[in-house]
């Protein structure tokens, strides 16, 4: 009886040992898991890999990116339609905060509160993530909305319904309705330019290159080397849109 | 300034707090708050006719041709407010041609189709068939020509057929059910996905949608038999109007109950949104949420019929109450609706800030429009019924 007990026990240990060992082969042949950096990890075998980052410490809120990116894309320019705008967060002494973005920043910033209040302030440009996993893509009835094989988002304003589910999916406010055109309409990080080699309006026209995009899929281009040494987060990651807007020094209060 | 952003201009001075620049138009509007209310009076109409037939409750019998061309009615009008919506109306038929398999709005058209082809028009040809035969001889003139045509050339009334008819239509009525619960459960996942919304995002979303469904379609009907038995001068069918009642009772018990847990959950959890959310409900909410929703909507006719079940008044005034009830819930229903797709697009995703609604008077997404939409199911219903009277149907014992 007892022999036998220590042969099943035996057996038991090597079934699951080779159960544990398996597993772990298993496992190392998954990707990593990264949720922050999770969409630059190399996704376009053919080419580039297209993301951007923004260096929050140079931006000095001129809203140049906001107003070149109006005129660059046929943006209406009432206030109401932004492709890519700038806020201004005010952190008070006794714990507030104060966000702003006037005209989306278009025509500049003022600060109203005190010198002595301000416990920090600093400029958050936004524009379209270009997720990786898209929230809007994924909720468009018709397909109309698209992820290029370089990973940059786009609408097919020929075919989309107008049905603005796609607004309703973005969690960071990126997309309107074009009041001319009837359809959707959001940053397509100047897929006209980008295709010529030439980089995104906004991105040439920012006076202290705050802004960068290029291709994650090299490591030696500037964004990837951006993202390698700075300190960079994305917007909302809790909600894994696989977002591809990289910032440097992201205060945690901003949304 | 361009007049056509007037406006715009108006709700930017109204904005609370800080909101990113594209959000201060509402994307949805009213018909969006219609699409909902629509659909979920067609489910929940269809479901009240399912407990006669499926669940045998034989006191309902009288309501039950009359909650199907109900949800006939309401189903053919629920497509409208959605294609009015569109900024690109015709292009609407893309969602049926080229659909998009991740998106949940794409399967609406096919779950749209599929419920008003399959289930509803076939429970209701079924039911009618051996009328519509009947009536094709002894009617004359235009009704003649509808009644033969839409017999779809059976003459058959031999009680064999009638019989068949009947296994045939319960068939479809308990593939109806789960198509009932599919129809109005995914009209809540359409907003319960979304994670980018607090307000929505909640995995009850497709069962309060569901039993709200259920609520505002027994209410309905309930409110219709009444007035339907006033106009034609009949003495109404107390044991029946009792009996909805008491489903309705149950009913709003349930969605009661799932409501209330979906807040108790978001306030204990009090997650990253929680503070923007108290401050929707209290605030911008407060009327459409608290008084219209929960208390209008919902704890008057709950305790008013939690009264009734155990206090009969006579005949005449429980009458006149479940009349004043049914209002009450439809009502309140109707404000369920605003305050998921109104009030999920007010606050800010930013959650710093508060955008502003305010509902104009004419235009494709304004109050005539939407009225409009409200009203046609109650013509087409008026017409079914003259074409097709259920008081005129020969009697068939399901």
């Amino acid at each position: 009886m007892t022999e036998k007990k220590t042969s099943l026990s035996r057996r038991n240990f090597f079934k699951n040992a080779g159960i544990a060992a398996g597993t772990l082969v298993a496992a190392t042949t998954l990707p990593a898991f990264d949720a922050v950096l999770y969409a630059a990890v190399k996704r376009n075998p053919k080419g580039p890999w297209y993301g951007i980052a923004i260096d929050i410490e140079k931006c000095i809120g001129c809203g140049t990116c906001a107003k070149t990116c109006k005129i660059e894309n046929d943006v209406p320019q009432e206030p109401f339609f932004f492709r890519s705008w700038v806020e201004q967060y005010t952190i008070l002494k006794d714990g507030s905060i104060k966000v702003i973005s006037p005209n989306g920043g278009i025509d500049g910033f003022t600060q109203s509160t005190s010198a002595d209040d301000i416990e920090k302030t600093f400029f958050v440009p936004k524009m379209c993530n270009h997720c990786a996993k898209s929230p809007c893509v994924q909720v468009c009835p018709v397909g109309a909305t698209f992820e290029t094989e370089e990973g940059i988002v786009l609408i097919d304003e020929k075919y989309c319904i107008g049905c603005k589910y796609c607004v309703q999916a973005c969690p960071y406010g990126c997309r309107y309705f074009h009041p001319d055109k009837h359809v959707v309409d959001k940053c397509t990080l100047c897929f006209h330019r980008v295709k010529k080699g030439l980089n995104p309006a906004c991105m040439d026209n920012c006076p202290t290159k705050a802004r960068i995009s290029g291709d994650l899929n090299d490591p030696e281009s500037a964004i990837s080397k951006f993202i390698r040494t700075r300190n960079v987060y994305v917007l909302k990651p809790h909600l894994n849109t696989g977002s591809k807007l990289y910032y440097n020094a992201l205060n945690q209060e901003v949304r | 300034m361009n007049p056509e952003f007037e406006h715009l201009y108006q709700a930017l001075s109204k904005v609370d707090g800080f909101i990113y620049p594209n959000e201060i138009e509402l994307s949805w509007s009213v018909l969006i708050v219609l699409y909902p209310f629509i659909t979920g009076l067609v489910a929940g109409a269809f479901i009240l006719a399912s407990l006669e037939r499926v669940f045998n409750v034989k006191s309902l019998k009288p309501t039950y041709v009359i909650a199907l061309l109900t949800a006939f009615s309401f189903m053919l009008v629920a497509t409208m407010p959605l294609v009015f919506h569109l900024g690109q109306p015709f292009r609407a038929w893309e969602i049926m041609i080229t659909p998009h398999l991740t998106s949940a709005m794409a399967i609406f058209g096919f779950v749209y189709l599929w419920y008003l082809m399959v289930v509803l028009l076939l429970e209701i040809w079924f039911d009618y068939r051996v009328d519509l035969v009947i009536w094709s001889k002894t009617a004359t003139g235009f009704k003649r020509i509808v009644y033969k045509a839409l017999s779809l050339g059976s003459d058959d009334i031999s009680p064999k057929s009638v019989k068949l008819d009947d296994k045939l239509g319960y068939i479809v009525t308990v593939i109806g059910i789960p198509s009932a619960f599919l129809l109005h459960g995914y009209v809540g996942f359409i907003f319960g996905s979304i994670k980018a919304n607090p307000w929505w995002s909640t995995v009850m979303m497709p069962i309060i949608f569901l039993f709200s469904a259920m609520v505002s379609g027994i209410a309905l009907v309930m409110v219709l038999f009444i007035v339907i038995n006033y106009l034609r001068k009949q003495k109404i069918d107390m044991l029946c109007l009792d009996t909805i009642a008491k489903y309705l009772f149950y009913i709003i018990i349930i969605d009661f109950t799932m409501e209330s847990l979906d807040q108790i959950h978001r306030f204990y959890e009090a997650e990253e949104s929680f503070e923007i959310i108290s401050l929707l409900i209290s605030g911008h909410l407060n009327f459409t949420l608290l008084i219209m929703q929960i208390g209008v909507g919902m704890m008057l006719p709950l305790g008013t019929l939690g009264v009734l079940q155990f206090y009969k008044p006579a005949a005449h005034i429980r009458k006149a109450i479940y009349f004043v009830v049914g209002i009450l819930v439809l009502i309140g229903i109707f404000f369920m609706r605003w305050n998921v797709v109104i009030g999920g697009q007010l606050f800010s995703k930013s959650f710093l800030g508060f955008t502003s609604f305010k509902l104009s008077l004419i235009g494709s997404e304004g109050f005539l429009m939407a009225s409009i939409w409200l009203v046609v199911p109650f013509f087409i219903l008026t017409f079914l019924l003259w074409l097709f009277p259920p008081w005129k149907k020969t009697p068939v014992d399901h």
